[in-house]
This record gives C-alpha cells, structure tokens and sequence, in this order.
C-alpha cells in the first residue's frame, strides 16, 4: 500500500513530464526511421531492420536511466524524501516505488519501437513479442543505474552524467551504431565486459530465434542488473542515513 | 506529561561538532521554538529528533520512545514540515495529499475524509485540485504544513515555516500554527524574533551546537534585562558564556 502510493506518485511525476516523455520515446523512433533510409539507400548488414531494432530498443532504454535518475535526484533536493523519510516508509517501499513505475515504460517505450520496425519491414513473429518480454529484465538494468546515480548525483550532474555519459557510452559500447569486430582490440574486450552489448545481441538472439545464443547473453545482463541493483540499493540507504 | 526528553544529544560531523551534549524537555501540547544564528544546530538537532540523522552520542525520547533503537515507533509519532517546501509540483494539491497518507498507509476511506477534514482547517478547498508548482510561496508552505498535519501527528517539527513569505501570508501561517497550539506539540526553528515571541511557550537559544537558555520569552527578556526580545536574543548569544 505504502509502496504502492508512492510508484502511483512517481508515474505521475514522469508522465506529466510530456516533453521529457516525448523525447525519450520518441527519439529512438526517429534514429530507427533515420537509419532504415540510410539502410535503404547504402545497405549495410549492421543497419538491416532485425539487427537494428534490438540496438535500438535498448538504446532508448538509456533514457529510462536519465527519467529515474532525474526523479530521485530532484526529490532529494527539494526535500521530499526527507519528509518521506519522516514516514514509516521502508527502504524497501523507496527502491520499489522508484522502480517498477518505469518498467511499463521501458516496455511502451520497446512496443513503439518493435512496431515502427514492423511497420518498415520486420517480420511478426512469436520472437518479436519475446524480444518484448526480454526488455523486462534489461530494463531493470537501466532503472538501477538511475536509482544509482540519482542517490549520489544531483539534478544538474545527472544531466551530464546519464543524459550526455551514459547515453552515449551505453550505445558506442552496444555494437548497435558500428561493428565492434572493426574496432577489436581493448575497445571491444572493454565492450564485451560490460552489460550493453550482451543486451543488444540477447535481444538479437530472440528476435532471431537462435535460443541457444540467448542464455550467455541473459546471465551477463542478469549478473550486472542484480549487481548495479544491490549498489543502487547501498548508496540509496547511505543517502537515506545522512 | 513531557512529549519530548533529549538527554546529552550530540551530533558530530568529522572534526565539527554541530549539537553538543543537548538536555532539555518540552512539554506535550507545547509550541517550542528553537533559535540561534546559523550554524547554531537546530536543523540538526530536528533532524536527530526525526530520526533523519543518527546522533553521535545521547539519547532522546518520543513519548518514552528511544529515536536510536524505536524508529519505526517514533515515526509513527511525528510529522515534519521542512525548511524547503518539499512538496511534489507536478502533482495536485489533492494527490499531494493522498501520497502522504498513503505513505502512512491509511485506507481509501480514511485518506478521503483525513483530507477533506484538514484542507477545511488549513483553507485549502480553493486550491485542492490545482498543480501545486503553479500555486504562490505561501500556497505550497500551507500545503506542507497540511502534509505534515494529515497524519496525525503527537508531535509537529517545523522547520522555517515562514522562511521567504510576504507579510500577509506569514500572519496568516501563524494564525494557523497558533490554532494548533495544545492540540499538538509544535517545535519550531526561525530566524525571525518576532515569529518566536508571538507563538512560542519556550523557546530555546542555541550557539555552536550548545544549549544558552531554554524559558518563557518574558524570562529570557527579564535575564538579559531589556523589553526587546530581538535585544534578548543579540544579547545571550554575543554575551552569554558557557
């Protein structure tokens, strides 16, 4: 109920916030768009529309970092979650509070671009409605990083940090915009230990329906969600402490 | 019956020592104000009595509950209206109001009649469905005494109520904080002297995290032998040693 009370409250903060709305679920559609006619005109295997989507849909799932982060970060400074601390509140009623409101979001956001894509050629199948599932799990990731950040950054840091940082690090590191077999070397080593291009390639496995491929992929995001989740969960209750 | 007992509360920051060994009680149904300059530690000691900050060393009790070892019991007890307005602006001055009571956890029915009883006693039927951001500084300071006041609260912390507000509007707050007066233990932190002697029953001066004097305004004015309790108060914490 308490937990519930306040996700009610930050679903409300964020979708009142149309033109942060618009441009997180809107922007990945007009680069899909865009890179499809390039596609169209120079082809290039890395821009075809089953590989491109997969990259993309997680790209935009970088802006669900920027909203939760934003959320918390300005709460903290405008005092609120310390009168809500001042409530029988749990930590636990907090972290999930903040989370689960962005999860349909993350999912609305995959369903645009997932219906963008079809509308410019992907083929519907089974697989496309299980990449959709898959953002699931891959959002948490993403929500957790904002949780994150948003316990030690303020308002304006987090701007820079997940909005200019993190977007484009997240996509550069994703194998979504170039080959990370072209680059090779430390670049790629450092990718591949990260969490963003094992998203792409888990959701490329799905859309594929190559299922051997997707478990390898699954426990790196997997791993990484849980872990970004548990620092997200200590630096939140350090905040909540001082 | 005392509402609060603070026994040798002191709260260190690294090498700064922001309350130093504060003992003192207030009464159950008294206004008590807190005063100093900056840094004098009012905030702090509110936070610690709110169980947002832990004190170093000490002690203080809630109606007998311990704020180190009874939190859950204490937050139960109080409510506490900010030094900002900690209010979320994108929500209705309703929705603000339904957030706090469902971060205590009250019912449907109880939310909706906790809510019409108090923005009756605080006027705020007016403004009850507009965005709160949109509303004037004083607008928002009632609101967050509303959110503070739905609860139920024993005890009451408000910290700079009327900090930034134009005359009307602070008359207007302490009409306000004046009909709560026996109804609910107030302690109170201002800058402004003459906000201290129009409404407090005790006040409290304080000067680098040490307790000066703690009696009725006309006492404290009879010890530092002036009228003027703006004098009173010039005079104590320049002059008083410890």
């Amino acid at each position: 109920m308490k937990m519930l009370s306040f996700a009610k409250r930050n679903t409300k903060e964020i979708i009142r916030d149309p033109l942060t709305l618009l441009f997180g679920l809107g922007f990945p559609i007009v680069l899909l768009l865009l890179l499809s006619a390039i596609q169209a005109n120079v082809p290039v295997p890395l821009f075809e529309i089953a590989q491109l989507t997969p990259g993309i849909t997680v790209f935009g799932l970088s802006f669900m970092t920027l909203f939760s982060a934003t959320l918390i970060a300005k709460d903290r400074e405008s005092a609120l979650l310390q009168r809500l601390y001042t409530t029988p509140m749990t930590a636990l009623d907090f972290i999930l509070g903040y989370t689960l409101p962005i999860v349909p979001i993350a999912v609305a956001q995959s369903v645009a671009c997932y219906a963008v894509a079809v509308a410019i050629g992907l083929e519907v199948t089974v697989n496309v409605f299980l990449a959709i599932l898959f953002i699931v799990p891959i959002s948490v990731l993403f929500i957790a990083l904002g949780l994150l950040f948003g316990s030690i950054l303020n308002d304006k840091q987090v701007g820079g940090i997940c909005g200019a940082l993190l977007t484009n690090l997240s996509a550069w590191l994703s194998g979504t915009w170039f080959d990370l077999e072209l680059v090779g070397g430390v670049f790629k080593e450092i990718a591949y230990a990260l969490p963003f291009v094992h998203a792409v390639e888990l959701e490329r496995a799905v859309l594929s329906g190559s299922f051997s491929d997707i478990l390898p992929h699954f426990w790196w995001v997997l791993g990484y969600s849980v872990a970004a989740l548990a620092v997200a969960v200590l630096l939140f209750l350090r905040q909540m402490k001082k | 019956m005392d509402a609060i007992t603070i026994e040798n509360l002191t709260k260190r920051y690294r090498d700064v020592t922001a309350v130093d060994n504060l003992s003192l009680s207030i009464r159950e149904g008294e206004l008590f104000s807190l005063l100093g300059v900056n840094g004098a530690g009012k905030t702090t000691t509110v936070k610690m009595l709110s169980c947002l900050t832990e004190p170093s060393e000490g002690d203080a009790y809630i109606f007998g509950k311990s704020i180190r070892k009874d939190t859950a019991e204490v937050r139960s007890l109080i409510a506490l209206s900010p030094q900002e307005t900690a209010v979320a602006p994108k929500l209705s001055v309703r929705e603000n109001l339904e957030l706090i009571c469902g971060a205590h956890g009250f019912a449907k029915t109880k939310t909706v009649l906790k809510i019409k009883e108090i923005s009756n006693l605080l006027g705020l039927e007016s403004v009850i469905d507009r965005k709160t951001g949109k509303l004037s500084g004083g607008w928002q300071r009632r609101l967050s005494i509303a959110m503070a006041l739905i609860s139920e609260p024993k005890i009451l912390f408000l910290d700079e109520p009327t900090l930034g507000l134009d005359v009307i509007a602070r008359s207007e707050l302490w009409e306000l904080i004046r009909s709560l007066s026996g109804k609910v233990t107030i302690i109170l932190t201002t800058h402004y002297m003459e906000e201290a002697d129009a409404l407090s029953d005790r006040v409290a001066i304080m000067r680098d995290g040490r307790l000066l004097v703690c009696d009725t305004v006309e006492k404290i004015k009879e010890k530092a032998g002036t009228d003027n309790f703006e004098q009173a108060f010039v005079r104590i914490v320049k002059e008083m040693k410890l």
